[in-house]
């Protein structure tokens, strides 16, 4: 088995298990910020759950930071070594003749999400753990703000029409990336489930409205406050 | 029609290649793509020119030896051909074609648009084969039924030429579809089922050995595919060998 | 030196089985320490190649391709004959046997033949098991179809691409061997000549065709499987590098050629467009079981089409001229290959050709399309199908059986062949005739052996459709490897042949100095230009039809042609680097040689048979009015020609046809 996974196909398919473990956990952020526009109390509340609970911030969330390293680094990886396996390049390359945008340039949405990524590290992520882990505040209050402080939190940041231009721009290229991703991993699995009209729709409709939902509930709480 | 012709030229596989413009004249537009090359060869070979060099032979798209990278598509513009049955009816009078040759780092170019593709020699001799004795006292033809379906299946599989345009054609290089179209046909017939195991495990070492990238699910290959051999081959090859590695 | 075809005595049954069981053998052992060159990997060579190689010879493959797999096999498409019976139709390998001979007009031999429909039936059961994709039925068991010149359905099938799929099959094999180590392959290296030690075929000389290096390669025996020799037409169906020279240069060092004239014009081939034309391509014969050929009955029509006021859907019934079918009422559009052509070749001549070049007759899916639609119809329970349903349905049908086709026929011509018909004219396509070999597939050079297209035996002066394959493969599989044991079995004690001796030497310096020849001639012509005016002579003079006159004339115009080669060739580049227009050079030297002994043998053969139409004689009157004549008195032999230092110099031996299990009759299909 160690074998499959030095082989050109085994990475792939870890490439394809990772990603199936993020768009996972996508979905479920997406649930989860989504709440913040019908209810902030169910937010807080939900939040307040998913920050404190024990099996998600000392199990699932190592597993999540494996899953995000894992699936940048190998990406850069496989990218590096199918750069060798090109030797020359052509001189006239008409790529769009045969495949998508998309499918040619997941490397590039690739680094813009890892961009987001860290912006978004820095803007949630950290603090977190700094308040958390080094702080030692688990209560998941702050001075003035009356219950939870989450909702706040995010409401704030989203009051920077910069950060909110640059969430938008990064979410359009999620979309790219997951409008290939999202069929490519079945693909990769081994199922030819993705090349299917019912699979390539529900891609199609996962790849639009997740990050169009994300871009939505920013521009939300841009707007609304 | 009158064309100028932009084509890779290079003596060896050790020396440095570079483009070089041609220009030819009344090419008509029934001619197949190589004709059009054969009146440059003529016509160089008049002037007391090196006639560019291009791997061609049966001329009727079944061979696989042809393999020019015309305007930047392998096999050229058109679908479901090889170059020796892409017509000049498909472009235009004072067009400028760019032909290369296929580029990946396990084709290295032997002489102009000549490569050398004896990598996938290597991989069908890893185990692109059902190992029965060629004596012929075999069981009767007819002992095993293979239902239609997946005869049909095996047969759209093995219609693969090896002309490696799903190489040229990928932006990783990779060498899947060829892969994955010949670990299928054995996948989908009993008498290949017996070495299954084995064999797509060797078949994908060679690959990888051979410095072919790895599938990226771009789909250029399925479509620039003289043969449209369909991407499921590579699902079948990816299942294949997970089956195999547990 | 007398013609020995080593037949074994005794009935035809069991001449095989009793051979088998009587020749040499060499243990397996021995056999470790001898070595076989197999030139060419086709589907004869390729499946000698694996077949010597398990049996445990060490095997040295050339082929000048850059894999085995690229072997021009790979373009047959209709199908592969074999007596299997599997449709219960009444066939078996007597009647596979006696549709050979009688589609080779008596002109092969009994025995051979015998051996090739014997072996038939184990092609098929090999094939499977290699894990070939033969087209099966709804039960899951292998389907069949009929072709031309026989009456039953015996040819299997794997789409349009039946060659390339056993070619396939046989390079698996190979693979298996080459991955073995017990098969050496040398791609993209061409033999240029056989190197003979004390009288006996000892090696090649053989060029890398990357490097230019030319290289020394010995054995115990040497098999040549290299092809046919239509590209002698420049136009053909051939592949573009399809040449004679290894057959050629063996013939110059001992091997007779035998019936140089027997060629096989193809008449389901698209037609030609124009001066620029490199090849030829064929379009299989298995669409004559569903296409009807014709022209029109009036020669307005023939001109309206032509010029484009009309279109071949607008002429009724009344007005096509089915030619096949009214002058074959038996056999149809399915009569053998031979006839068909000459009667496309006939109506053309008389000015009813339908294309722009004069050359062109119809082969129509209409009737196909309306008679499958309306079975399709009753399947699918629909009652009153409108006509445009019927041919929709009809349609699908005909694009499950010969899709490929009909896209490679659009692809060409740019015309649809679902909404007009198509347009077909014959082309070259195969020549029976080949380097003489007997019983034992060993040519008149003792060690030198040859299979495939390029012998003689089987397919006598027409081949049926789907016998090539089977040939082929009989060759390589089942045959070969058996005979050359009694000939190698002398060998055990021989050792490593050395490639130092002065016979590699003097072959080498041979080879060398015809190629600096080349780089050196500062000439004023390209090779394509003697290879172009040498094919229009084959085809005006040595085509569908010759008279002593033409083929009088085609001998003085080819050597004339030959001479002014040799001075005026040009060819570009070095002999140190890869060079395609030396390779040409070097194989259209060939074809001029091979061309003067072609017309000589046909001038000759004062007789018309199979492929070889001598309008001296066809018949002059009474039912067969015009048909081709065989003159059995004096003609039932093979002609095997020596070559005496120049080919119109060759000295003809005959070897007499026997007919002990068939009885000779005038052929017809009406």
């Amino acid at each position: 088995m160690s074998g499959f996974f030095k082989s050109s196909i085994g990475r792939k398919v870890a490439m394809a298990l990772s990603a199936f473990f993020l768009m996972f956990f996508l979905l479920q952020h997406f649930a989860i910020n989504m709440l913040s526009v019908f209810s902030p109390d169910t937010f807080n509340e939900v939040s307040h759950f998913m920050g404190t609970n024990p099996l998600v911030q000392f199990a699932l969330q190592p597993v999540l930071i494996f899953g995000v390293v894992f699936h940048f680094i190998m990406g850069f990886i496989l990218e590096l070594k199918n750069k060798k396996a090109n030797g020359v390049n052509y001189a006239k390359n008409n790529g769009a003749a045969n495949s998508s945008w998309m499918s040619r340039n997941m490397i590039w949405s690739g680094v813009a999400i890892l961009a987001f990524v860290v912006l978004h590290f820095i803007d949630f992520w950290f603090p977190e753990i700094n308040t958390k882990f080094i702080q030692g505040d688990w209560s998941g209050t702050m001075d003035g703000v009356e219950g939870f402080r989450y909702y706040e939190e995010l409401v704030h940041k989203f009051s920077n029409p910069a950060r909110v231009v640059a969430y938008v721009i990064a979410f359009v290229f999620l979309a790219l990336h997951l409008m290939h991703g999202f069929t490519s991993a079945f693909q990769s699995m081994g199922s030819t489930a993705g090349r299917k009209q019912t699979l390539q729709n529900i891609g199609k409709a996962y790849s639009i409205i997740i990050p169009l939902g994300f871009v939505v509930i920013a521009l939300y709480h841009f707007f609304n406050h | 029609m009158n064309l100028t012709l932009k084509i890779w030229r290079q003596k060896d596989s050790s020396s440095k290649g570079q483009m070089v413009d041609y220009k030819v004249t009344d090419i008509s537009e029934h001619m197949s793509f190589l004709e059009m090359m054969d009146v440059l060869n003529e016509q160089l070979v008049n002037t007391g020119e090196e006639p560019v060099a291009f791997d061609h032979d049966c001329r009727e798209g079944i061979c696989g030896m042809c393999s020019m990278y015309i305007n930047g598509e392998a096999h050229g513009p058109d679908r479901g051909i090889t170059t020796c049955q892409l017509h000049m009816r498909m472009f235009k009078d004072g067009d400028t074609i760019t032909i290369e040759p296929f580029r990946a780092a396990a084709f290295p170019v032997i002489k102009d648009l000549v490569v050398d593709r004896t990598s996938f020699e290597r991989i069908q001799q890893a185990g692109g084969f059902i190992s029965v004795n060629t004596s012929g006292n075999t069981q009767d033809a007819n002992s095993i039924p293979i239902s239609k379906i997946a005869a049909d299946e095996a047969m759209d599989a093995a219609t693969c030429i090896g002309c490696g345009a799903c190489v040229a054609t990928c932006k990783n290089s990779s060498a899947m579809l060829f892969v994955g179209a010949k670990v299928s046909q054995y996948a989908l017939l009993p008498q290949g089922r017996v070495e299954a195991t084995e064999r797509v495990q060797n078949m994908v070492a060679q690959m990888d050995l051979e410095g072919f990238g790895n599938c990226t699910n771009t789909g250029a290959c399925e479509v620039e595919c003289p043969k449209g051999i369909s991407l499921d081959n590579i699902a079948r090859m990816n299942r294949e060998l997970m089956k195999a590695s547990v | 030196m007398a013609l020995d075809s080593r037949v074994p005595k005794g009935p035809i049954k069991d001449k095989w089985t009793d051979y088998k069981n009587k020749i040499n053998l060499v243990n397996p052992a021995n056999k470790r320490h001898i070595d076989v060159i197999v030139v060419g990997t086709g589907l004869a060579g390729g499946s000698a190649a694996a077949t010597l190689a398990e049996l445990g010879y060490n095997v040295k493959a050339f082929a000048y391709q850059d894999s085995p797999r690229r072997a021009h096999s790979i373009a047959a498409q209709g199908g592969i004959n074999a007596a299997k019976n599997y449709q219960g139709d009444g066939d078996s390998t007597y009647r596979l046997f006696y549709d050979t001979v009688k589609g080779g007009d008596y002109r092969s031999r009994e025995a051979n033949v015998y051996r090739l429909a014997e072996v038939s039936a184990n092609i098929i059961d090999q094939c499977v098991a290699q894990g070939v994709p033969f087209a099966r039925d709804y039960g899951g068991l292998l389907d069949n179809r009929s072709f031309g010149g026989v009456l039953v359905s015996r040819t299997f099938y794997a789409k349009g691409q039946t060659g390339q799929q056993l070619l396939l099959g046989a390079y698996s094999a190979m693979n298996r061997q080459i991955a073995r180590g017990k098969i050496e392959m040398f791609n993209r290296h061409e033999m240029l000549d056989v190197v003979k030690v004390d009288g006996k075929a000892r090696g090649i000389i053989a060029r890398n065709l990357i490097t230019g290096e030319i290289e020394r390669h010995s054995a115990h025996a040497v098999v040549v499987a290299t092809g046919g020799y239509g590209n002698v037409y420049f136009l053909s169906t051939n592949a573009m590098g399809s040449n004679v020279t290894a057959a050629w240069k063996i013939h110059k060092k001992g091997a007779y050629f035998a019936n140089p004239c027997y060629t096989q014009i193809h008449p389901t081939c698209i037609p030609r467009s124009g001066d620029y034309q490199s090849k030829l391509t064929l379009m299989s014969e298995s669409l004559r079981n569903d296409g009807r050929i014709w022209v029109p009955k009036n020669m307005e029509d023939v001109m309206a089409i032509r010029e484009g006021r009309k279109k071949p859907t607008d002429l009724s019934e009344d007005e096509r001229d089915y030619y096949l079918e009214r002058r074959y009422p038996a056999f149809g559009n399915l009569v053998p290959r031979d006839v068909a052509s000459r009667a496309a070749k006939e109506r053309c001549d008389a000015g009813y050709g339908v294309n722009a070049t004069g050359e062109a007759v119809y082969l129509d899916f209409a009737a196909a399309f309306d008679r499958y639609g309306t079975e399709q119809a009753k399947i699918h329970n629909i009652t009153n199908p409108s006509k445009e349903k019927i041919k929709e349905l009809g349609q699908e049908i005909v694009k499950a059986k010969y899709g490929n086709l009909f896209q490679m026929y659009e692809k060409i011509i740019d015309q649809n062949p679902y909404e007009t018909p198509m347009m077909i004219y014959p082309a070259v396509h195969y020549t029976m005739g080949g380097v003489w070999v007997d019983y034992n597939l060993m040519t008149t050079v003792p060690g030198l052996y040859c299979i495939g297209e390029a012998n003689f035996s089987d397919h006598g002066a027409n081949r049926l459709g789907a016998s090539a394959l089977m040939q082929g493969l009989a060759d390589g599989y089942f045959v070969l490897p058996y005979t050359i044991g009694d000939y190698l079995a002398d060998d055990i004690r021989t050792g490593p042949i050395s490639t130092d001796s002065k016979e590699f030497e003097e072959a080498e310096k041979e080879v060398k100095d015809k190629i600096e020849f080349f780089v050196n001639n500062k000439g004023t012509k390209s090779v394509d230009y003697f290879h172009k005016k040498l094919g229009k002579v084959m085809w005006d003079k040595c085509g569908m039809s010759r008279n002593a006159q033409g083929l009088k004339e085609a001998m003085v115009e080819i050597k004339a042609i030959r001479e002014e080669f040799w001075k005026e060739v040009s060819v570009p580049g070095s002999s140190n680097e890869m060079n395609p227009e030396l390779e040409k050079a070097g194989r259209v030297a060939d074809f001029l040689e091979l061309g003067e002994l072609f017309a000589k043998d046909a001038l000759v053969r004062e007789e018309s048979c199979g492929g070889h139409f001598r309008e001296e004689s066809a018949e002059l009157d009474g039912p067969q009015k015009g048909e081709a004549k065989r003159n059995d008195k004096d003609f039932a032999f093979v002609s095997a020609w020596e070559f005496k230092g120049e080919p119109g110099d060759a000295v003809l031996h005959k070897e007499e046809l026997e007919f002990k299990d068939i009885e000779l009759k005038q052929r017809s299909y009406k």
